[in-house]
């Protein structure tokens, strides 16, 4: 079986590398691929939606629409893995261990037995044992803050430098993802619930849809953002500009809230109890 | 060997996305474990994705941003000058919904382990043919 494959995978690999001598070389300036639509775009888009980023104009106006259904598929996949894994069942997991904090004695509560769940002195640990380990909880709480001004400079500053509302998203749920690794999950589910992800999932995916149909009721084309003209105040160029960074923003917080919602559950095979 | 010095300069990029692309492609087919799969199939698609970042790159030229455009400064903006930002958009795009799909597919994966306790797929079609 695994020597067939290799035989197939070898012989395919060869082919393609034949196929490849026919590619163009590196770098070649006129290659298919760099002849035909990337230069209006590349000589256009400044003149068209004044965005210097020309990923960013292609992205967020060019093809708008891919993008919407892109950030869609990420809000599919948040809902995918929510309906697949989600229990919501309220049932105690047996044993609990709980850390008595000035003496970091840990305590087992049996199941049945009743303990105070809001304590000063006692916290809740995961019944893999966790080594309270001051370090990483305090470098990480520094931390945390200054990832989330970058991931939201990330996605303001789309427009001048590499960034936007992907790449910015991924860094702020990263941020609430270091939180919860460093400290445990139930601190990143009470810092930021289960309801809140999903709101501010299907919020990033509606200020998209939103801006494309203030756009229609304007009277232009949907996603056509230079309709925000006479709302803003400003030209129909710059109006696409900032149309841009509206979306980006929507896109930013549904790629946020899918990728914490993603870790909540599978960290917790869904019972957002107990996890890494 | 001149020539074949050439072909290796200007080819060499695609070879090696061929080769992560078989090296993925076998784990997809070869590998019983679920898990190891899914590294497979990650694997392809950075191979895919490193195509098509390729694909943009033009010779002695820079990132696709326009440079001085608001200071008055900047003259006529030539294609030859910045590379490609088609393929860039394309796999920005690509490369969060990889992490989607990853999401998914490792719940998948959690849903499998919990119901047959095991991740390798010959003991899984065995489990399934036994109830």
């Amino acid at each position: 079986m695994k020597v067939g494959v290799l035989v197939l995978v070898i012989i395919l690999g060869s082919v393609l590398i034949y196929g490849s001598l026919e590619f163009p070389p590196w770098g070649d300036p006129a290659s298919p691929a760099s002849s035909h639509l990337s230069p209006y775009y590349i000589e256009k888009s400044l003149e068209d939606t004044s965005v210097p980023n020309l990923v960013t104009a292609v992205l967020a106006d060019y093809r708008g629409y891919d993008t919407m259904f892109e950030t869609i598929v990420i809000f599919a996949a948040g809902m995918a893995c929510i309906f697949l894994l989600r229990s919501s069942g309220k049932e105690e997991s047996g044993t609990r261990l709980y850390r008595h904090i000035p003496t970091g004695i840990t305590l087992r509560i049996e199941k049945k037995s009743a303990f105070p769940e809001k304590s000063e002195a006692f916290e809740r640990i995961d019944s893999v044992w966790v080594p309270h380990d001051l370090i990483v909880k305090t470098t990480c709480r520094l931390i945390v803050p200054f990832i989330q001004i970058f991931g939201l400079y990330v996605i303001a500053h789309g427009h001048h430098s590499p960034g936007g509302g992907f790449q910015g998203g991924v860094i702020l749920g990263a941020a609430l993802i270091l939180f919860a690794i460093s400290f445990n999950l139930r601190s990143a589910i009470r810092r930021m619930g289960e309801r809140l992800t999903l709101m501010l999932s299907t919020l990033g995916v509606f200020i998209y849809a939103g801006t494309g149909v203030v756009c229609m009721l304007v009277g232009m084309n949907y996603l056509d953002y230079s309709a925000l003209a006479a709302m803003l105040g400003v030209d129909p160029v710059t109006a696409r500009s900032h149309g841009i960074l509206v979306v980006e923003i929507g896109v930013g917080i549904a790629v946020m809230s899918v990728m914490v919602t993603l870790y909540y559950n599978l960290a917790s095979t869904g019972k957002h109890d107990e996890g890494l | 060997m001149d020539a074949f010095l050439n072909v290796l300069i200007s080819k060499a990029n695609y070879w090696v996305y061929i080769t992560l692309m078989m090296i993925g492609l076998y784990g997809i087919v070869a590998k019983q474990n679920m898990v190891k799969k899914i590294i497979g199939l990650n694997i392809l698609q950075t191979a895919v994705i490193l195509f098509f970042i390729s694909i943009g790159a033009k010779k002695n030229a820079t990132i696709p941003i326009i440079e001085h455009a608001h200071d008055g400064t900047h003259t006529t903006i030539a294609a030859i000058h910045y590379i490609n930002p088609l393929p860039h958009v394309l796999m920005l795009t690509a490369i969060v919904v990889a992490v989607a799909t990853l999401g998914v597919a490792l719940t998948l994966v959690v849903r499998i382990h919990q119901q047959y306790h095991t991740l390798e797929e010959n003991e899984i079609l065995k489990r399934i043919q036994e109830t």
